[in-house]
C-alpha cells in the first residue's frame, strides 16, 4: 500500500510539471503581462526556482510532518483549502453511492428473476438509458425540469433555509449521478444473476421446497454479489474524486471541482496533496473490498 | 438597423434607473449575483479582469469616481470621492487633491493623505512592500513623484501635462489602499474605506460583504450585504436567476441570443444591452516569417468580413471601429464616415478581398499554393467562435488556417513570449480614454503589447494628445492616430462586443455603464424593492 502511494506520488509531481505552464504563468495570465523580473521574484518565492528533487523532497518531508504548505492562489494553507471540501464530496459520493447500490441491486435481481417480461424489458431500457446518457446533460435536465416545475433550482447553498431544502441539495445531484452507476450495477447484477440461476445448487434449492425469495436473495444473491461488489468498489472510488461535472453543474463546491480549478491554475501544493489524499482513499476502497470479497466466499482467505 | 434596439435599451434603462433614483430607497436586504469565475485575488491592483472589480470595488473609495448613476464615463462625469476638491498648477503638471477627513478604514484606523501615496508609490514600484504582479503601472508612467501636504492634500507632479490622469484615478481599477497593511493582506482579506466591509473570500465558491455601519457618506449604503456566488456554468447560473436564486448576473455576461430566451423563462427579468469596451482582435507575430512581410499582414487584415462576425455573433449588435469604442456610447471612437476610410473597413468585401488575392498572388500564393496556419485562440467560445470565422475569412485569401486552442490559463504567457504566428485575441479597455489603450496596447516595449508593434513616430503623437487640454482637438488627434494603427495592421480590430446585463425588476440603482465594464461596481446607491 506505501508502495503504492510513493509511486503516485512520484508521477503526480512529475506530471504537474510536464503539463506546460506553472504557476507564475497563470498568475500574470490573469493580470494579462508578463514582468520578466517579477516572474523570477514569485518563483523565487514559492521555491520553484529550486531543483524538481529538492522540491519533492520538500513536499514529501512536509507531507510526513503533516505540512501541507500553502495555495499559491488563495494564500491560505493548503489543509483549510481542502479539509472544508471533504464532507460536501464525501456526503455526495456516499449519497450517490447508497442510491446506486439500492436501486442497482434490487432492480437487477427482479430483472434476472423476470427475464423476457415485459418488467425485464423496462429495466434493461431503463439501464441503457442510464450508461448512455451523458451527466452534463442530465443534469442541466434535471434543472430546468425543477425550475419549469417548482419555480426553485436545487443548487449548492451554503446555508439551506429548511431541513427539506438541505436533504433535497444533497439528494437530486445525488441521484443524477447515481443513476449512472445504478444502471451499471443492474446491468452487472442481472448478468451475474441469469449465470447463478442456471447452477445445479439453486435447482437443487428450488427442489428441496426453498421459497423463491429465499432461492432467489438467499442462494443465488449472495453467490451472484462477487463482481457486482467489484463493480460497486470501482464506482466508489470514481466518486471519491471524478464528481467533476456533477459538482460544476449543481455548482458544488467539492474536491472534484476544486481539483479540476487547481489543475488549471498550477496550484502545485493543492493538486498534489489532493491527489494523494483522493489515492489513498481508493486504496481504502480496494482494501475494504478485498475483505468483503472473503466475507462473501468463505473460500477466499488472505491468511496465508 | 442593427444598432436601434441597443441603443434603445441602454435609454431605457437610462429611464429605469433615474425612476429608480426618484423613488425612496428602501434599507436593508441581501443583494444575491451570480460571478462567472473565481478571481485570482481580492487585490484590485493586482488583477487586470473586473472579475475582481465587480466584487471588490465596494470594499473600497478612489480618490475620484465616474459617477455611479450616469451611464458614460467621461470627464465631465468625474466626481470626488476621498478627495474633496482637485486643482491644476498653471502648467498643468501639478495635479493636487484636498483629502476628506473623518473617514476611517474598515480596521478602524483614520485614513489620511499619506494613503494616497503609498497606494500610488506602490503602483509605481517604489515601496518596499511589492505587488505581486502590477499590470497599470504603465498608467502612472507620467507621474515624476507623489508628495503629501499635511493629512489632507496630496500632490501628483508630472513630467508632462496629462489630464487622462484624472480619467485613471476614477477608474475602478485605482481604489485607494491603507499605508498599514501589506499587497498579501489585501489580496486575501482587503481592508478599505468603502460603503462594504470584506466578510469572506472562498475560492471557486463565494465572496461576502457586510454593511459598512461606519460609511462616511451618511445612509450609505442600504444594503445589509453583497453574496457573489461563483457559478462557473452559464446555464446553471442563468437558471438560477430564473428561478430567483440571483438578483442580478454577472455584468454584461449574458450573449444576446440569451437574452431572448432568458425573457422567454421569466418576462420580468430585466435586460441591458450595453457595449463591453472589450474588442475582438487578430493579432499577427510581426517576427515570424512570411508574416514579418507587411503585405501579407495588409491582405489579412483587407479579408476581413466585420458585418458577418457581428451577424453571426451577436445577431448584428456589436459595433465596428477603430481601437477607441465607437459612439455613441463610446466618447474617443471616430465617426462612422471616418471608419469606412480605414484599411479593410470598406464595406466592399468583395473589392476589398480581390485586392487581398492579388497581393497573395503576388507573393507566390493561389488556390494550389496555399498557405497553412496555426490560428491560436484561448480555450473559451468567446475566442474560439470568432477565430473559427477568422479561418474562414483567411481562406478566401489563400491562407489555409488551422484552429490552435490553446488551454485559458497560459494563453497569455503563450503570446507574451510570442509563440503564435497569427491569433485571435480579445483586448478590454478599463478606461474609455485614449492615453490608457495607446499606451497599454500600442506603445513601444508596453508589457500588454502582444504583438509589439512599435512606431516611433507614433508614439510622439500619443504624446500630443495626452498633452493636448482642448478636447475637441484632442479627438481629431485621437481619431488620425487610430487611423494610422487600423492601416499600420497593428492589431486589426474585428468588432466591439455587446453583451447584456440581467436582473430581477426588485433591483434598483444599478447603472450600466456603457462604455466601460470595470468603473461601476461601488453599489453604494444599490437596493432592493422588496
Amino acid at each position: 500500500m506505501l508502495l503504492t502511494l510513493f509511486g503516485i506520488s512520484i508521477i503526480i509531481f512529475a506530471l504537474l510539471r510536464l503539463v506546460p505552464g506553472n504557476i507564475v504563468d497563470i498568475l500574470f495570465d490573469s493580470a494579462g503581462m508578463v514582468n520578466p523580473a517579477d516572474k523570477v521574484r514569485i518563483e523565487q518565492e514559492l521555491g520553484l526556482d529550486k531543483p524538481l528533487p529538492m522540491q519533492y523532497g520538500r513536499w514529501i518531508g512536509g507531507l510526513l510532518t503533516g505540512d501541507l504548505g500553502y495555495s499559491y492562489v488563495s494564500e491560505k494553507s493548503t489543509i483549510d483549502e481542502i479539509a472544508p471540501r471533504i464532507p460536501v464530496s464525501a456526503r455526495l459520493a456516499s449519497t450517490a453511492l447508497l442510491f446506486a447500490v439500492l436501486i442497482g441491486v434490487p432492480l437487477g435481481v427482479i430483472s434476472a428473476v423476470r427475464q423476457n417480461t415485459w418488467i425485464d424489458y423496462l429495466l434493461r431500457v431503463v439501464s441503457l438509458s442510464g450508461l448512455s446518457l451523458p451527466s452534463f446533460w442530465l443534469g442541466l435536465l434535471v434543472l430546468m425540469a425543477f425550475v419549469a416545475t417548482f419555480g426553485s433550482i436545487p443548487i449548492y447553498t451554503e446555508s439551506p433555509r429548511t431541513f427539506g431544502e438541505a436533504i433535497l441539495l444533497v439528494v437530486v445531484p445525488a441521484a443524477t449521478v447515481g443513476f449512472r452507476s445504478s444502471a451499471l450495477i443492474m446491468r452487472l447484477t442481472r448478468s451475474s444473476m441469469l449465470e447463478i440461476l442456471r447452477q445445479d445448487f439453486v435447482r437443487t434449492a428450488r427442489a428441496k421446497g426453498a421459497s423463491a425469495a429465499s432461492v432467489n436473495y438467499g442462494h443465488a444473491l449472495r453467490n451472484a454479489l462477487l463482481p457486482v461488489v467489484t463493480v460497486i468498489g470501482i464506482e466508489a472510488a470514481f466518486l471519491a474524486g471524478g464528481l467533476i461535472v456533477t459538482e460544476t453543474v449543481f455548482n458544488i463546491p467539492g474536491l472534484a471541482r476544486f481539483l479540476v480549478e487547481s489543475i488549471r491554475n498550477r496550484d502545485y501544493p493543492i493538486v498534489q496533496n489532493l491527489v494523494m489524499l483522493i489515492a489513498v482513499v481508493v486504496v481504502t476502497i480496494n482494501f475494504l473490498v478485498d475483505m468483503l470479497y472473503a466475507a462473501l466466499d468463505p473460500r477466499i482467505r488472505y491468511s496465508d | 438597423m442593427a444598432r436601434w434596439p441597443t441603443i434603445v435599451m441602454s435609454s431605457l434603462m437610462l429611464v429605469s434607473s433615474a425612476a429608480a433614483m426618484a423613488q425612496t430607497p428602501k434599507q436593508g436586504g441581501v443583494m444575491r449575483f451570480w460571478h462567472r469565475d473565481s478571481p485570482g485575488s481580492a487585490s484590485i491592483h493586482e488583477e487586470a479582469t473586473y472579475s475582481t472589480n465587480f466584487p471588490f470595488m465596494p470594499v473600497f473609495n478612489n480618490l475620484v469616481i465616474y459617477k455611479q448613476d450616469v451611464a458614460q464615463n467621461s470627464t465631465e462625469s468625474i466626481v470626488p470621492e476621498l478627495a474633496t476638491s482637485w486643482s491644476w498648477s498653471a502648467d498643468s503638471k501639478d495635479l493636487t487633491f484636498k483629502t476628506r477627513s473623518g473617514v476611517k478604514w474598515h480596521d478602524g484606523k483614520p485614513f489620511s493623505a499619506n494613503d494616497v501615496k503609498c497606494t500610488f508609490d506602490k503602483v509605481m514600484d517604489k515601496t518596499q512592500d511589492k505587488f505581486r504582479k502590477n499590470p497599470r503601472k504603465a498608467w502612472f508612467n507620467n507621474v515624476r513623484e507623489i508628495t503629501v501636504q499635511g493629512s489632507d492634500e496630496v500632490t501628483f507632479h508630472m513630467e508632462r501635462p496629462q489630464p487622462a490622469i484624472l480619467a485613471m484615478l476614477a477608474s475602478g481599477y485605482s481604489p485607494i489602499y491603507p499605508c498599514h497593511t501589506t499587497a498579501q493582506v489585501q489580496r486575501t482579506a482587503p481592508i478599505g474605506t468603502g460603503p462594504f466591509k470584506f466578510v469572506s473570500f472562498k475560492q471557486n465558491e463565494s465572496i461576502t460583504l457586510a454593511r459598512n455601519p461606519d460609511y462616511w457618506k451618511p445612509g450609505r449604503p442600504y444594503l445589509d450585504g453583497l453574496e457573489f456566488t461563483i457559478v462557473t456554468n452559464r446555464s446553471t447560473a442563468l437558471l438560477g436567476l430564473v428561478a430567483w436564486k440571483f438578483d442580478m448576473t454577472f455584468p454584461l455576461e449574458v450573449p444576446i441570443p440569451l437574452v431572448k430566451d432568458l425573457k422567454s423563462q421569466s418576462a420580468k427579468l430585466q435586460c441591458t444591452v450595453a457595449p463591453t469596451n472589450v474588442s475582438t482582435n487578430l493579432i499577427v507575430n510581426r517576427d515570424k516569417p512570411p508574416f514579418d512581410n507587411a503585405e501579407i499582414r495588409r491582405a489579412m487584415a483587407l479579408t476581413i468580413d466585420r458585418k458577418a462576425f457581428i451577424d453571426i455573433l451577436s445577431e448584428g449588435a456589436a459595433d465596428q471601429g477603430g481601437s477607441m469604442l465607437p459612439g455613441p456610447e463610446g466618447v474617443w471612437g471616430m465617426p462612422k464616415e471616418m471608419v469606412t476610410t480605414m484599411l479593410g473597413y470598406d464595406p466592399d468585401v468583395g473589392k476589398r478581398r480581390a485586392e487581398a488575392r492579388k497581393i497573395m498572388e503576388g507573393l507566390g500564393y493561389g488556390p494550389n499554393k496555399m498557405l497553412k496556419v496555426k490560428v491560436s485562440t484561448r480555450n473559451t467560445a468567446t475566442y474560439r467562435d470568432p477565430a473559427v470565422i477568422l479561418i474562414d475569412h483567411l481562406k478566401e485569401i489563400f491562407i489555409e488556417g488551422e484552429l490552435d486552442v490553446v488551454e485559458t490559463s497560459v494563453w497569455f504567457a503563450k503570446i507574451a513570449r510570442k509563440d503564435y504566428a497569427v491569433g485571435l485575441n480579445l483586448t478590454g479597455n478599463a478606461v474609455d480614454d485614449p492615453d490608457q489603450a495607446f499606451y497599454e496596447n500600442y506603445s513601444c516595449g508596453s508589457e500588454r503589447n502582444v504583438t509589439g508593434y512599435c512606431n516611433k513616430d507614433l508614439e510622439k503623437q500619443f504624446d500630443a494628445q495626452s498633452q493636448e487640454l482642448d478636447v475637441a482637438k484632442r479627438k481629431a488627434m485621437v481619431w488620425e492616430i487610430d487611423r494610422a494603427i487600423q492601416n499600420d495592421v497593428a492589431r486589426p480590430i474585428i468588432f466591439h462586443g455587446r453583451m447584456a446585463t440581467c436582473m430581477q425588476p426588485e433591483v434598483k440603482g444599478y447603472t450600466q455603464m456603457v462604455n466601460s465594464s470595470y468603473n461601476g461596481y461601488r453599489f453604494e446607491d444599490l437596493w432592493l424593492d422588496r
